[in-house]
């Protein structure tokens, strides 16, 4: 046994609380416990009292025996109301089958991280979670061993079973009472993972019977008594407020209950989802121009005038770019172009809103509860602690819901109207009234000199938002003396914000693509040029560098190999990508074959270090779904803005990855005992480059533009 | 408001609602049977497929006046108790991610294998492609189809 490298020791995060209904709850605060700041809070509880957000993880252990595990974090179909559970069962040392899983809700206190997003839960949940478990343990075992008088070194636990050196047993829910009214130790030592029987094993996502029968579980499926149902017409461009409108048809819709103008929207209120569509379609109203109104067109000119410009701010420089360019045998410069993207969720946005004198009640699909919940009760001007707020599992988030747009409207209006309200976008709402994946252009240059990348210059041109801190120091930082990474800014008034691994979606594209080109311009082959780079950063004493240049080699030698990359078989084209973003190292090899002289992506292969893999199942399915999302917005994604609105609204038009576009995936491990990292995100990035250079080599021409199938046509052969 | 009799699932059921509302909203909001699934509203990702007359449709386009006589299936009772070989197969593989899109997948998939028991997989591939998962479990739902095949030969 080991004791965890991070100091959690009691510093009072573990509480207990005896059930007055028998047995135990242990309830730990995972994230302010990472913190060396956080607040002690105070003595142990009384359930009735319970505030959920004291405690982030739970465990409920019942007189019988029975473990209810509640999730902390919001599950967006990532994983986590598995994954988590599932850490916290090993260090209990329970079996897996007999522990109920809880979605655990939040109130108004805002909290660091009971989140989902930046495929973080499982890296920040990992140590706290696996205290939790084993602290309850070493409680359990020593209530045991008082009973039987021994010391509790002399006991051992098996599945929910303690047994002591004469063979005596007791079950967990035997002295859970007994456990309950113990001080809680420090410091109790965590399992070796050569110990693990749970983490590390194929567990299935825990709502699965109520998946596959259609029980409810989602935001949409959520109703009460005497709820009703909003449409709202919002502002059918960016930048256009409401004037006026007329109502008079709408009310003639049968089961049209209110029409309520709050902001510059108009909600329509009904009896059910289809009668209040229809009401809202039948409103009339007249918008006038409040800022202009933009496009895609104007967009282009604007990010490249600020790629040819000189208004950059710098966010990593080493050495001297300009001199190395100056010195150069050659300078190699290209352009890569992004479009905007919806996120375009399944379950199109919704939320549930109950505002009354004393309270207020939401009930919905958010990715951040805390902040949402606090933005409602400023908004209405009401006291935090009155919003109480429950997560609903949610049909794909993909950053959309980390925005509470809807669940704001749905409390506005349940204000407004004095009514349990739900508020429901069609799809159309939802890819108009987006808060979209910005459309982002890169310009990369590279000195070339005596065959060696002597200066390497990413210049970005966003709208709204530049890349975050910590990408400069992604690769190829510390590999290129002569590097510098600055960024430029458009603001506009349609609204962008994280979708899916933000900015490293399309970076990755760019940075990878250019690689590759260089490598073909050095006469180098492409993954030794890497291996090559990363030789250089082995050692570095710069510890803002995120990468590991060694577990980018294993990523790299094992897609390699597990790939047969090297081994060419005929009308079969491969393009190879290795990436970190997410904490998480990845490389990917793609394979394309030619149908009909069309590019068709047949395969990706797929190289993952994520440290241990807590729940493999769950694990193949993030980066399968990753791979898929990468490479269909990479070949479809197209979204074009005209006069501040989208020009496609729905999946008639706007062009999402089927069955029989998505490849096969085979997925690789990396076997080391480090500890875990996010798998939400870090497949994505790497597979629209791998795609494209795949596609290069089977066609000959590049494209620096996504999507890839709208501007293939206009590829240039450069070089 | 008009009053119509729909059979689901092998029971009668009245629904009082507007003649041009879609099954998928009488299911849902009238019904409370939620398993059915809204994604587009225009019959594009099927998420809201169910079985009428033993053919998957899309419920969305379906209005409740138009199916005096027919038998509904929806995914509430496709089994009793989730122990159709489909809905088994779904489990066995762990297909879903987000899971929202599996209901219409799975009608889907259980309607093709009625009338195609023993289907290769480009016709799997080919049957399956109307259904969008957003998560991209594509590998999982054909493996999954595939699996649900051999289940009921």
């Amino acid at each position: 046994m080991s004791t965890s490298s991070m100091k959690f020791s009691r510093r009072g995060f573990l509480k207990t609380s005896a059930l007055s209904g028998g047995g135990i709850l242990i309830g730990f605060n995972m994230f302010t416990a990472c913190s060396p700041n956080a607040e002690v809070p105070k003595e142990v509880v009384d359930i009735s009292q319970l505030n959920f957000n004291d405690f982030n993880a739970f465990i409920k252990i019942a007189d019988n025996g029975v473990v209810t595990i509640f999730s902390p974090n919001p599950e967006i179909g990532q994983g986590v109301k598995t994954a988590m559970p599932m850490i916290i069962a090993e260090e209990l040392d329970v079996a897996w089958d007999n522990v109920h899983v809880v979605q655990a809700p939040l109130d108004n206190v805002n909290y660091q991280r009971q989140v989902a997003g930046g495929s973080q839960s499982i890296r920040f949940g990992w140590e706290p979670l696996r205290q939790t478990g084993a602290t309850t343990r070493q409680m359990l075992v020593m209530a045991a061993a008082a009973k039987w008088g021994v010391d509790p070194s002399e006991c051992s636990t098996s599945e929910g079973v303690i047994t002591n050196a004469k063979g005596e047993t007791l079950g967990y829910g035997e002295v859970v009472k007994k456990a309950a009214a113990l001080e809680v130790p420090e410091n109790v030592p965590l399992k070796e993972p050569k110990d693990f029987k749970i983490i590390g094993t194929d567990a299935g996502n825990v709502d699965i019977d109520k998946i596959i029968t259609g029980k409810p579980l989602y935001g949409l499926d959520y109703k009460t008594e005497g709820m009703v149902y909003a449409s709202v017409l919002r502002p059918p461009s960016f930048g256009k407020k409401l004037d006026s409108f007329d109502d008079t048809a709408t009310k003639e819709v049968s089961g049209v209950i209110d029409v309520i103008k709050f902001d510059d929207k108009v909600a329509v209120l009904a009896n059910s989802t289809w009668q209040a569509m229809k009401g809202k379609k039948a409103l009339k109203a007249t918008w006038s121009n409040g800022s202009p109104m933009e496009s895609t067109e104007a967009h282009d000119k604007t990010l490249i005038g600020l790629l040819n410009g000189n208004k950059f701010e710098t966010l990593r420089k080493d050495g001297d770019v300009k001199k190395a360019f100056s010195e150069a045998d050659e300078v190699v410069e290209r352009t890569y172009e992004s479009p905007f993207l919806p996120h375009n969720c399944m379950e199109p946005m919704n939320f549930y809103a109950n505002v009354t004198d004393d309270k207020i009640h939401l009930v919905g699909p958010i990715q951040t509860p805390a902040r949402t919940a606090n933005q409602i009760a400023q908004k209405l001007g009401r006291n935090p602690e009155e919003v109480a707020l429950e997560m609903t599992r949610m049909g794909g988030g993909f950053g959309r819901r980390l925005y509470g747009d809807f669940a704001l409207e749905a409390a506005e209006i349940s204000n407004l109207a004095k009514k349990p309200v739900k508020v429901v976008f069609s799809r159309e709402d939802d890819m108009t009234a987006g808060i979209y994946r910005p459309s982002i252009k890169y310009r990369i240059a590279a000195s070339l000199k005596d065959g060696q990348i002597t200066g390497y210059h990413l210049k970005e041109a966003s709208i709204n938002s530049n890349m975050y801190g910590l990408i400069p120091n992604f690769f190829p930082a510390g590999a290129i003396a002569n590097y510098q990474v600055d960024v430029a800014k458009y603001d506009s008034n349609i609204t962008t914000g994280a979708w899916r691994a933000p900015y490293t979606n399309f970076l990755s594209f760019a940075e990878q693509s250019f690689f590759d080109e260089i490598a073909e311009k050095l006469e180098l082959d492409p993954i030794q040029m890497r291996l090559d780079l990363l030789q250089k950063v082995k050692g570095t004493t710069d510890d803002r560098i995120q990468y590991s240049a060694e577990r980018m080699e294993e990523v790299i030698n094992l897609a390699v190999d597990k790939s047969g990359y090297y081994n060419e078989e005929a009308g079969v084209y491969k393009g190879f990508v290795a990436y970190y973003c997410h904490n998480t190292h990845v490389a990917e090899v793609a394979e394309v074959v030619l149908e009909n002289n069309q590019p068709v992506v047949r395969k990706v292969t797929c190289a993952v270090d994520c440290g241990i893999v807590v729940n493999p199942l769950g694990a193949l399915n993030q980066i399968e779904g990753g791979i898929v999302d990468g490479v269909g917005h990479t070949l479809y994604g197209d979204f074009i803005f005209n006069d501040g609105a989208p020009h496609v609204n729905n999946f008639d038009k706007y062009r999402l990855i089927r069955m029989k576009e998505a490849p096969e995936v085979e997925t690789h491990f990396v076997k080391n005992n480090l500890s875990p990292t996010g798998l939400g995100e870090p497949t994505l990035p790497p597979a629209g480059a791998a795609i494209a250079i795949a596609i290069k080599n089977a066609t000959g021409k590049r494209t620096y533009k996504q999507p890839l199938v709208k501007n293939m046509a206009n590829a240039v052969e450069l070089g | 408001m008009p009053s119509y009799s729909l059979k689901i699932n092998g029971k009668s059921e009245q629904v009082e609602a507007d003649a041009d509302t879609p099954l998928l909203w009488a299911l849902r909001d009238h019904l409370d049977m939620v398993g059915t699934k809204f994604g587009c509203g225009v019959a594009q990702c099927g998420a809201c497929t169910v079985h009428v007359n033993g053919s998957a449709v899309r419920s969305c386009q379906l209005p409740v006046s138009s199916l005096d006589g027919m038998e509904i299936t929806t995914i509430e009772g496709l089994s009793e108790d989730g122990s159709h070989p489909v809905q088994q197969a779904w489990k066995e593989i762990d297909v879903p991610q987000c899971g929202y899109c599996q209901a219409g997948q799975i009608m889907t998939a259980a309607a093709f294998l009625e009338s195609n028991p023993n289907p290769t997989m480009d016709e799997i591939k080919n049957n399956m492609h109307g259904n969008i998962c957003r998560c991209g479990a594509y590998n999982r739902i054909q493996k999954a189809v595939a699996l649900a095949a051999k289940k009921m030969s």
